[in-house]
């Protein structure tokens, strides 16, 4: 599975989506899901599933499935994996 | 990285022409607060950050004041307020939503780091749950931003968990760690643990009112803490929603509490309406750059406050302690007739 898949299945997971939900367009706070305790969660399981450390300033950044598929490159997570 | 660098002179030269620019634009696009600047008769240009008009904070609970049209808004934040007010309501658009988190992580890396820290939560879940989130609630989520694998102190029914704290500190206590709760909270629930949390950052606010009755101040706060609990890393800090994403933080060595680099407080005279000196307490008004969509960049509070000195602390700049809240009918005064000369 790419990288992408598996970040859409955790953005499924952390939001409570249904499997098969289109994600790639989703921004934070547009859905009543991605609220600010779902958003910790969401980050949480991104660093489990990806083995990456994301801090801070990266989490409050991090304000669509776009920015969170940019910051997985930046980690060095990549379509390889 | 820190944004504990200023001077008070160089702070004073840095602020005062944002600070007046964010006067005009506020004027210009907030037509009661256009309103009130006229009725006060206050013009550019101003000299001094002293020289600005200030807002009572009360107003926010009666005027809708925001400087961007109602469809830019994009979160509306409230205060608790106290029984039987109206809550503060702060508009935010999404350029100041996004500012304020990364402005108060940015204060606290200061004394926390670079990483999120293990994070143990002087709470309940129960305070970051559900659709209404309480105020505590959401200081909590905001803070929360700057941890990672959450536990809460207290179980769902109020109750100190400390196995869930044992399991903690078995995982986490090894290395640094953050501990975040209110100051009454972390009074009340932390030292009955009796656990050591010598690695442990603790981060409060909240204010002393609930802890003056027992005539616990700061002082006896941190020695508390010290000897029961090996904290020794111990942060108060100041800060309100009409003012969200700014922080003054206590220093290092619990000297009192400090400005980021993007504000400033100002200690003024209920009767002369001029700034007190360093020494003399009076009413504690609060600058920042960032209410960029809602003229809140200069407020007076309703707290009383003191600064203790100026340029001679852990960090540069003023370094003052809020006092408490300020007697009823003195309030009332000024929110309704403090206006700047």
């Amino acid at each position: 599975m790419s990288h992408l898949d598996r970040l859409r299945d955790v953005f499924r997971a952390a939001l409570s989506l249904p499997e098969g939900t289109d994600v790639d367009g989703l921004e934070y706070r547009a859905i009543p899901q991605w609220d600010s305790l779902a958003h910790m969660a969401l980050v949480a399981a991104m660093e489990d599933e990806f083995a990456v450390m994301i801090d801070t300033d990266e989490m409050i950044d991090m304000s669509s499935f776009a920015h969170a598929a940019r910051l997985l490159e930046k980690h060095g997570v990549s379509a390889a994996l | 990285m820190t944004v504990f660098t200023l001077t008070e002179a160089e702070r004073e030269a840095f602020l005062l022409p944002r600070l007046a620019a964010l006067t005009v634009r506020h004027r210009d696009a907030c037509p009661p607060y256009a309103r009130i600047l006229a009725a006060i008769g206050s013009e550019p240009p101003y000299a001094r950050v002293a020289d600005l008009p200030w807002l009572p904070v009360r107003l926010f609970k009666t005027h809708e004041l925001r400087s961007v049209p109602r469809e830019r808004v994009f979160r509306v934040l409230t205060s608790s307020g106290t029984t039987g007010q109206a809550p503060s309501r702060i508009h935010l658009d999404r350029e100041a939503a996004a500012a304020q988190p990364r402005m108060l992580a940015a204060t606290l890396r200061t004394v926390l780091g670079e990483q999120r820290l293990p994070m143990l939560i002087v709470d309940s879940r129960a305070a970051v749950r559900g659709p209404a989130l309480s105020a505590r609630g959401a200081g909590v989520l905001g803070m929360m931003n700057l941890g990672r694998h959450y536990t809460f102190v207290l179980d769902e029914g109020g109750e100190v968990d400390s196995a869930a704290v044992r399991a903690f500190l078995a995982r986490h206590g090894g290395g640094r760690f953050l501990i975040f709760g209110f100051t009454f909270m972390v009074w009340l629930h932390l030292r009955e643990l009796g656990l050591d949390l010598s690695r442990g950052i603790l981060i409060h606010s909240g204010g002393w009112k609930r802890l003056a009755d027992q005539a616990v101040d700061a002082a006896v706060f941190r020695g508390a803490l010290r000897r029961e609990c090996g904290l020794t890393r111990v942060h108060d800090f100041y800060g309100m929603v009409e003012q969200i994403g700014t922080v003054f933080l206590e220093g290092p060595d619990g000297g009192g509490l400090y400005c980021p680099d993007f504000a400033n407080v100002l200690i003024r005279d209920p009767e002369t309406w001029e700034e007190a000196p360093p020494g003399v307490p009076g009413v504690v008004e609060v600058v920042s750059t960032l209410p960029t969509s809602y003229p809140g960049h200069v407020l007076l509070t309703e707290d009383l406050g003191v600064v203790h000195g100026i340029d001679d602390g852990v960090w540069p700049g003023k370094r003052f302690s809020v006092l408490g809240r300020l007697p009823r009918a003195e309030v009332r005064g000024c929110s309704d007739t403090a206006v700047p000369a």
